[in-house]
């Protein structure tokens, strides 16, 4: 390549940022200096296990800092190159199953973590590599499904990974140990240095992020960052631009795969077991989600991402404080979105007004109707018992029934405008809290898949770019 | 392979009851595969897009045929002859699955019609995970069974052809032909009708069309509307064969039929029979012969050959990239 040609890739490169307005919250956390953003969050996060020595407490941070680097890994799949990469969580189980077998006494194998890292590093991604090459010519729409397609048949082969009987050999061949999983795994050891506890795990996943957040920033300011960045917005301009589009779409792919591999070491020796279930799609949709939440394609972004959702994910375990989750988000959705002050009082007001008449009314025709038990049932709970009403029977029926009225109400406040946009929010929101109360704040493992997909259909209409993102501003 | 001593005679190596079990089973699954995989054609053809809910609208199609059942008085007593029964299974099915299809393009695809590529892959991934947990909260995680077999005392399953090796149980009889009468039907709509013509021009060249005064969007609207419909009908099929009714059904379904629309050649509606019939009958024989674990992951060798050795597929054209 001449010097010539490079002048006209790195101008079109560069123009390419400026295609892209980003949001008042993503200017506002713009201004402050990158170095200073990135040391205040390793700070605050390594005083955590300072702070507090609750077990749970910690074990949350661990988890988040997994998302966090699952997140920061797909970023550059779909944030920097913007391929969508659906067989990702294979590569985390591909690097926690490789982790179990050089580590565990299930063949009696014992390597070090600083002998097995690279191995297991390096294998997922030239994995990956593999993955992405007959997807080559096709890619992005057929390496969506491909990648899907593999994550699936990584979850059929690690469960059926216990009697490998193919082509008639019957001498069945345990490998994974099948829908068990591999338990009893060493705790990591770098150099004969041993993690023995949930605090040493924690400060292992935050110096791995930090390590790689610092990692993925050069590479994103590099020649091959900008490169991804070309090809995300306009791959045949790029192409024309002479960026060999087809081996950086592999690379990046490639480098995604090499960081889930990374980041299912670490889950492994944190867990001290594998499982096939555990590499399955809710986690890819929640992984999507924290990715999609904190804007793809920006570092800061899907950490904020994979805080919240994570965070909000442990919430929603329990019904209380799900229940404070689901009337704050509410609250703070109406606050932020609606203009002017009097037509968000006037809507408050009459759902209030709404929901004392609804079950006036109801506990009048029948007193059954309103004789039900919140789930948990803290001071919210008691307190909008005698707001919305709480079936005594058939309380599930009906659930699921407001369930599909609450989805079809939903959709229809998508295509009204004005006035008539308003008065249908006041029922839709009380039925919300119906369903919320009757249904959802029972089943709580349902709940949060629910609303993740949710989470996925709702940003990608109404704000793709994420919290931190920024927006595309179309060419042509 | 038989043993060669026990009889004293070389016994063929061929097992023909097998083999056509088999075949049969290959037909079977091949018609359902075909026509969910039509479904992702037609709307590849027109919009380039993965609709990864597709396999979600097929269970979902699978879950209307049991409610009919259901509301009908069930398997055991039905108040309708039984071939009126299925009838309203099979259509109360498509309609349902269909109006599903055409909800899903209205509110998750077409507001992001004009956004990059990646958009509405994402929210496609997210109507399925949505419509699969919903399914999960509605009907809770039990497998529901169309109990066919006490449906009219077994004659699904009793009658039909059984003549030395061939046996072809009624059912399996009314699967394939229904299949393949929507497949005449849906092949004389596109090629005989106006909107059948408008839909054709449309896939050619979405813009074009418009300039022409085809109404674009009521053309999409149908595709997903017939596209749909036929994967409602291939859920009531399962039901009705294989009896298993559950809220994941159309996750790996749905990722084997669009196998079956890459195998045919995407985009192409005769590609799409072919396909599902390839990967149906390379699905039972290797489940016969190979392996019954691991099927799933000898479909996505074929995908991955496929797209190794022939991306457009057995029947399909190459795209020619447009600037």
């Amino acid at each position: 390549m001449s010097q010539l040609s490079q002048i006209g890739v790195d101008s079109w490169v560069v123009e390419a940022e400026e295609r892209r307005e980003a949001g008042r919250f993503a200017r506002a956390f713009e201004r402050v200096p990158r170095e200073v953003r990135f040391g205040t969050f390793i700070v605050a996060a390594a005083v955590i296990p300072l702070l507090t020595s609750n077990e749970y407490v910690i074990r949350v941070g661990v988890d988040t800092l997994i998302f966090g680097l699952l997140a920061l890994g797909l970023n550059v799949v779909v944030g920097f190159a913007g391929l969508l990469d659906l067989g990702y969580v294979a590569f985390f189980g591909f690097g926690a199953y490789s982790y179990a077998l050089l580590s565990s006494d299930k063949f009696g194998v014992h390597w070090p973590a600083e002998v097995s890292l690279p191995v297991i590093v390096l294998g997922a991604a030239v994995v990956g590599l593999l993955l992405g090459l007959p997807s080559r010519r096709l890619l992005g729409d057929y390496l969506a499904i491909v990648t899907l397609f593999f994550g699936q048949a990584f979850v059929t082969f690690t469960t059926n990974g216990n009697r490998l009987t193919l082509f008639g050999h019957s001498g069945a061949v345990d490998l994974t140990s099948g829908p068990n999983g591999i338990s009893g795994l060493d705790p990591l050891n770098f150099f004969g240095l041993h993690v023995n506890s949930i605090e040493g795990y924690f400060y292992v996943a935050l110096i791995t992020l930090a390590f790689v957040m610092v990692a993925l920033h050069f590479t994103a300011e590099s020649r091959t960052g900008r490169a991804w960045k070309a090809l995300r917005e306009d791959p045949l301009a790029a192409e024309a631009m002479s960026i060999p589009v087809n081996r950086l779409k592999l690379l990046a792919f490639a480098f995604g795969a090499g960081v889930a591999g990374l980041t299912g070491m670490i889950s492994a020796a944190v867990d001290g077991a594998v499982f096939p279930d555990n590499y399955d799609i809710p986690l890819l949709i929640t992984i999507y989600a924290m990715v999609i939440l904190g804007g793809a394609g920006s570092l800061s972004g899907v950490i904020l991402g994979a805080i919240t959702i994570n965070v909000s994910l442990e919430v929603l375990r329990d019904a209380n404080q799900a229940r404070w989750l689901f009337y704050s988000v509410i609250l703070i959705t109406l606050v932020a979105k609606m203009r002017p002050w009097s037509k968000l009082a006037a809507v408050l007001a009459s759902l209030v007004a709404f929901g004392f008449a609804f079950h006036a009314i109801v506990g009048a025709v029948w007193p059954a109707g309103t004789k039900g038990e919140a789930a948990g049932g803290d001071v919210i709970g008691r307190a909008v018992q005698d707001w919305v009403i709480r079936p005594e029977h058939h309380a599930i029926l009906i659930g699921n029934y407001a369930f599909v009225a609450l989805i079809a109400s939903v959709l229809a406040l998508t295509l009204l405008r004005g006035l008539w946009r308003t008065v249908l929010l006041v029922p839709t929101l009380y039925l919300a809290a119906f369903v919320w109360e009757n249904r959802l704040d029972f089943e709580p493992s349902v709940t949060r898949l629910i609303v993740l997909g949710a989470l996925l259909i709702v940003l990608m209409n109404a704000r793709p770019q994420g919290l931190l993102g920024t927006a595309r501003v179309e060419i042509g | 392979v038989r043993p060669v001593a026990r009889t004293g005679r070389i016994l063929p190596v061929v097992n023909w009851d097998v083999f056509v079990q088999q075949l049969v089973n290959g037909l079977t699954l091949g018609s359902v595969y075909a026509l969910i995989a039509l479904g992702y054609s037609m709307v590849y053809g027109i919009l380039k897009l993965l609709n990864f809910a597709h396999g979600e609208v097929y269970m979902i199609g699978a879950f209307v045929g049991y409610g009919v059942l259901t509301v009908s008085g069930g398997a055991a007593d039905p108040m309708f002859p039984i071939w009126l029964l299925l009838s309203f299974m099979f259509i109360a099915a498509m309609i349902g699955s269909g109006v599903l299809g055409m909800v899903i393009e209205r509110f998750a695809y077409r507001p992001l019609r004009n956004a990059p590529r990646i958009a509405p892959l994402i929210s496609a991934l997210g109507v399925s995970f949505f419509l699969q947990n919903t399914a999960l909260l509605l009907f809770s995680a039990d497998f529901r069974s169309y109990d066919t077999f006490t449906l009219d005392d077994g004659s699904l399953f009793v009658k039909g052809i059984h003549k030395g090796p061939l046996n072809i149980s009624l059912i399996r009889i009314i699967v394939i032909v229904t299949t393949a009468a929507l497949m005449v039907g849906l092949a004389l709509f596109v090629s005989r009708t106006r909107l059948g013509k408008a839909m054709r021009a449309t896939a050619y060249d979405r813009e074009a069309a418009a300039m022409m005064g085809i109404d674009v969007d009521r053309v999409i609207v149908v595709t997903f509307f017939i596209g749909s419909a036929l994967a409602g009908a291939a859920g009531v099929m399962v039901g009705l064969v294989f009896q298993r009714v559950y809220h994941f059904m159309g996750f790996v379904a749905g990722l084997k039929g669009f196998t079956a629309a890459v195998v045919g050649g995407i985009g192409s509606i005769p590609g799409a029979m072919l396909g599902g019939l390839v990967i149906g009958l390379a699905e039972a024989f290797s489940t016969g012969y190979l392996s019954s674990t691991f099927q799933d992951l000898i479909v996505f060798g074929i995908l991955i050959v496929v797209l190794i050795v022939r991306p457009t597929g057995l029947l399909g054209k190459a795209d020619i990239k447009k600037v």
